[in-house]
């Protein structure tokens, strides 16, 4: 299975839900469209919903942080939500989970937005 | 595919093209013979992972999706340990010179974290410069090993 992503709007956050696999072709280039496409469009406030990601790889990873960033220069925020395991480990093996703002609960993580 | 059955250990080869449908095959066939000779899931996982970011390394880096150049993929599975090699057709490069990204300058670098992991997740790393072109790097993974 490869990526699917969808996007929903809580309020003033838009959150996107992304569910398979973010590897090198068609899943990080998909986030990457996605995350630009959002940040043309002005939204400062996004939350990357991780929750059925089953597996990420450099590529991915690379993704995220490029995400990031990209959102961060525009003034806003790119924060993440519900990692898997696996995606929380890859996060801390490669220093980056204490980069990003981490949530577990979307309710909390869209008010952490404020 | 060739497959040498001689002894204890059994090898399989198979030369791929330089695509990225290459490494979903490469990933495929090491982990049948990973999974025959006992890993279980985790490490089934972390073999995956790390077969997949070799492959991207000599598909991307090495041949440049070249269609003249294959990558060579061999995976055997000796009594104790899983070994891969993959060979590319490129100009090479040295470990040497590759950045740390964990080095506070590249940790919001967009990549160079692959062989960072492929080292992570398995228990011995070794790449070769190969003469006149190519590299060649040998994965291990020992069983239950933690």
């Amino acid at each position: 299975m490869s990526v699917k992503l969808s996007t929903r709007q809580v309020g003033d956050v838009s959150v996107i839900d992304v569910s398979g696999r973010i590897t090198l072709g068609e899943g990080s280039s998909a986030l990457r469209d996605t995350l630009r496409d959002m940040v043309s469009k002005g939204q400062k406030k996004i939350l990357l919903n991780l929750g059925e990601v089953s597996y990420i790889d450099s590529s991915g990873i690379g993704e995220l942080v490029s995400g990031f960033t990209t959102v961060a220069n525009q003034g806003g925020q790119l924060k993440l939500l519900s990692l898997t395991k696996r995606v929380k480990d890859l996060l801390q093996i490669t220093k980056l989970y204490t980069v990003f703002d981490v949530h577990d609960d979307e309710a909390g993580a869209v008010r952490s937005f404020a | 595919m060739a497959k040498n059955t001689g002894g204890e250990a059994e090898t399989v080869d198979q030369f791929l093209d330089s695509t990225l449908e290459s490494v979903d095959s490469a990933e495929a066939l090491v982990l049948e013979v990973a999974q025959k000779a006992g890993f279980e899931e985790e490490d089934l996982h972390k073999i995956g992972m790390a077969v997949r970011e070799c492959m991207v390394n000599a598909v991307v880096h090495g041949n440049q999706y070249s269609a003249h150049k294959k990558v060579r993929v061999s995976v055997s599975a000796g009594r104790n340990q899983l070994t891969v090699t993959i060979v590319d057709q490129g100009k090479g490069f040295e470990l040497s010179s590759l950045p740390d990204p964990l080095a506070e300058e590249n940790l919001l670098s967009n990549s160079g974290r692959g062989l960072f992991l492929i080292r992570a997740f398995m228990d011995e790393l070794q790449v070769r410069r190969l003469t006149p072109h190519g590299t060649e790097v040998t994965l291990v993974k020992y069983l239950g090993q933690k």
